[in-house]
């Protein structure tokens, strides 16, 4: 999860925060954090807006004093130091570009600051490298949302910053240059190898982007990791929720054979590795199975034989099916949760499959994550304000949420 | 139908003209009698043409010494206003302290009171503090009145302006005091430009206030209204004439110096 400290002292932290928090009279912005960024990484801090994400960056940059703990930059402590005297360089939201000087003087600033000079070169090159050397003589208002986020970007970089700070830069611009420009920031860090730290509220922004991203909620780091292993083992239910839509099975743990949990939710079996279980749990115990939709497949009950041995099976009826191109969409009431969600690629399509039908839904066991019961079920599904695209924001809160009250009746019945 | 469509649309043309015209009317006509040559003392009634008032700026006695009197006050008082008044609205915008809503208030006051009431009760303040009315008193009076103004003006523009580029020219290695100068000065400039403006024109042409604490002191409005009296010569006019091309100059050359930046960038 966290970075072993052998390889973190090996390449270099970039930042390293210990136990910093941010306190607003008896509101807790951010809870004592550790954290810890490698140096030359890509690195995002993902949560909803509120989870203290953007408080954490300002206190990197020094915009912002800690109530407590410290910050250090590759190796130094700065805690103390004012932001002008930081080697950290900020995009901001909205860019805060200077509107009274142009393009060439706004990335000019940080080096005459410095008292840098002949600064001709350097804001070329910097200017070539977002692809905005013709519109150097330009004012910020004259140039659109993609180009003054250059200009923002070229602005904190010509400094070489030892982290550039970044955020929510992509919040203002459309989808299709959200899209585009998520690339050129890829692009560029790759070819300057500065340490990025990319706060956003996006999930799929922060997994498309950064080798690491870090998911923040209610000033709390839940899980660190790269995107993949967020994806497929996540630690809580808010990972689970907000990275993605999973569906989450309330179950009772029947027994412990080879490494294998055996778990009952309302009368049907199911089996989940016992390593990839986040609870440790015993026969007796309840415990959150999960999946995600795209793991599942879906068979007609006619079909029921063909399904091979040993995968995990939920019997349900389709309520609901939307076709959105790539894949179908299905939402499935079964008795261990109402309107499981599954994600069909549209390969060969299934007529019989529509609403109505009755289903099996099969996975292979090793898809099954496991989850503490004790936490909220419904955690990060209703925060994620912007509906995720190929996942939906919507169906899943109303998936979870549904889930719950059917998972417990199923559990007395068990 | 064709008079109607025409008129339909030039409407919003027509009224500006008139507007405008309603505007400059007054101006002009000072500019016309600028050139008169009255028969008797007063210039209210067109004779013959002549440019001797235009060669003869002070050949009355007394006007020029006052106007530059009122030229000097309304400097001295635009660039009190200015620095005081600029100062106080970065902290009305930017800071919570103890009093803040009251000065908020209270700086209103001067804008709010009438002009006769204020300039009485400055009079009685210096009379019983037995300060000697002159340049000094006119001098206090007028930075009062004119600060209520650069303070309302630039605590607009403070109030409307991104913190956040401050604090991007922080993490551009700028000390708080380049901030300052490069950053929040600029962009506070039209505000404050706004607000000394304003102060030196209703300086110069203030005759209320100035009269209660003026003593024994002549400025150009107590010189135009004292000679109103006795018969207005001709080179009021041309004075007129004079700060009205020159404001008209000023306005321009802003406009045309925007206009080529913008061109420019």
């Amino acid at each position: 999860m966290t970075t072993p400290s052998t390889t973190s002292e090996a390449t270099g932290d970039a930042v390293r925060l210990t136990g910093i928090s941010k306190t607003y009279g008896s509101f807790t912005a951010v809870h004592p954090l550790d954290l810890t960024v490698p140096a030359g990484s890509f690195f995002a801090l993902l949560g909803a807006s509120g989870c203290g994400k953007t408080t954490t960056l300002r206190m990197i940059a020094g915009l912002e004093d800690p109530s407590g703990g410290s910050v250090r930059l590759g190796g130094r402590d700065v805690t103390a130091l004012p932001p002008y005297k930081r080697p950290v360089n900020t995009v901001f939201q909205n860019y805060a570009l200077f509107p009274h000087l142009d393009i060439y003087e706004n990335v000019a600033f940080g080096l005459r600051r410095r008292g840098i000079k002949s600064v001709k070169q350097q804001v070329g090159e910097m200017l070539d490298l977002v692809q905005l050397g013709p519109l150097a003589r330009r004012r910020p208002h004259q140039l659109s949302g993609g180009q003054q986020q250059r200009v923002a970007v070229a602005r904190a970089l010509i400094n070489k910053p030892q982290v550039l700070l970044l955020d929510e830069p992509l919040g203002a611009l459309d989808l299709k240059l959200r899209r585009q420009m998520q690339l050129e920031l890829k692009r560029i860090q790759t070819e300057v190898g500065i340490t990025f730290i990319h706060v956003t509220h996006d999930q799929e922004e922060a997994m498309t982007m950064a080798d690491t991203v870090a998911v923040m909620n209610a000033g709390r780091v839940e899980q660190m990791g790269a995107p993949a292993d967020l994806y497929e083992n996540p630690a809580s239910t808010f990972v689970a929720n907000f990275l993605g839509t999973s569906n989450l099975i309330e179950a009772e743990v029947t027994g412990v054979l080879g490494g294998t949990l055996h778990l009952v939710s309302a009368g049907q079996k199911l089996t989940l590795p016992a390593a990839r279980s986040r609870a440790d749990v015993t026969a007796g115990d309840r415990v959150l199975a999960g999946v995600r939709p795209e793991k599942i497949t879906l068979a007609h009950r006619d079909d029921e034989d063909a399904i091979p041995a040993g995968r995990n099976r939920v019997q349900g009826r389709i309520v609901d099916s939307s076709f959105i191109g790539v894949s179908t969409q299905y939402l499935v009431d079964s008795p261990v949760g109402a309107e499981l969600e599954v994600f069909v690629p549209n390969v060969e399509r299934d007529a019989r499959l529509v609403p109505g039908a009755p289903v099996i839904l099969h996975w292979n066991p090793e898809h099954t994550f496991g989850l503490d019961a004790a936490q909220d079920i419904d955690a990060g599904t209703e925060s994620d304000d912007e509906p995720a695209p190929g996942g939906g924001g919507a169906p899943a809160a109303a998936g979870a949420a549904s889930a719950v009250p059917a998972g417990g009746a199923g559990g007395a019945a068990a | 139908m064709r008079p109607i469509r025409w008129l339909r649309k030039n409407l919003v043309v027509i009224a500006g003209v008139l507007a405008l015209a309603y505007l400059i009317l007054p101006n002009v006509v000072v500019l016309v009698f600028s050139f008169n040559k009255p028969k008797g003392r007063f210039n209210y009634t067109w004779d013959h043409f002549s440019t001797d008032a235009w060669q003869h700026p002070c050949g009355v006695a007394d006007m020029c010494g006052s106007l530059t009197l009122s030229l000097k006050i309304a400097v001295y008082a635009t660039i009190g206003a200015t620095i005081l008044g600029t100062l106080t609205a970065f902290a009305l915008a930017r800071y919570r302290f103890r009093g803040r809503a009251a000065t908020n208030m209270l700086i209103f006051l001067p804008m709010a009171m009438p002009e006769v009431v204020m300039g009485a009760s400055l009079g009685t303040l210096f009379l019983n503090m037995r300060i000697q009315f002159g340049f000094w008193t006119i001098l206090i009076a007028h930075i009062m009145f004119c600060l209520s103004f650069v303070v309302t003006a630039v605590k607009a523009r403070v109030m409307s302006m991104d913190p956040r580029l401050e604090q991007a020219a922080q993490d551009l290695y700028a000390t708080p005091l380049q901030t300052f100068l490069r950053i929040t000065l600029p962009l506070a400039a039209p505000g404050i430009a706004a607000g000394a403006l304003l102060s030196f024109a209703l300086s110069f042409d203030d005759y209320i206030i100035t009269s209660f604490n003026a003593g024994n002191t002549v400025t150009f409005p107590m010189f135009v209204w004292g000679s109103a009296q006795r018969g207005t010569p001709v080179q009021v006019n041309v004075i007129g004439t004079a700060m009205f091309a020159i404001a008209v100059v000023l306005v321009l050359a802003g406009q045309l110096a925007g206009s080529r930046r913008k061109a420019k960038a």
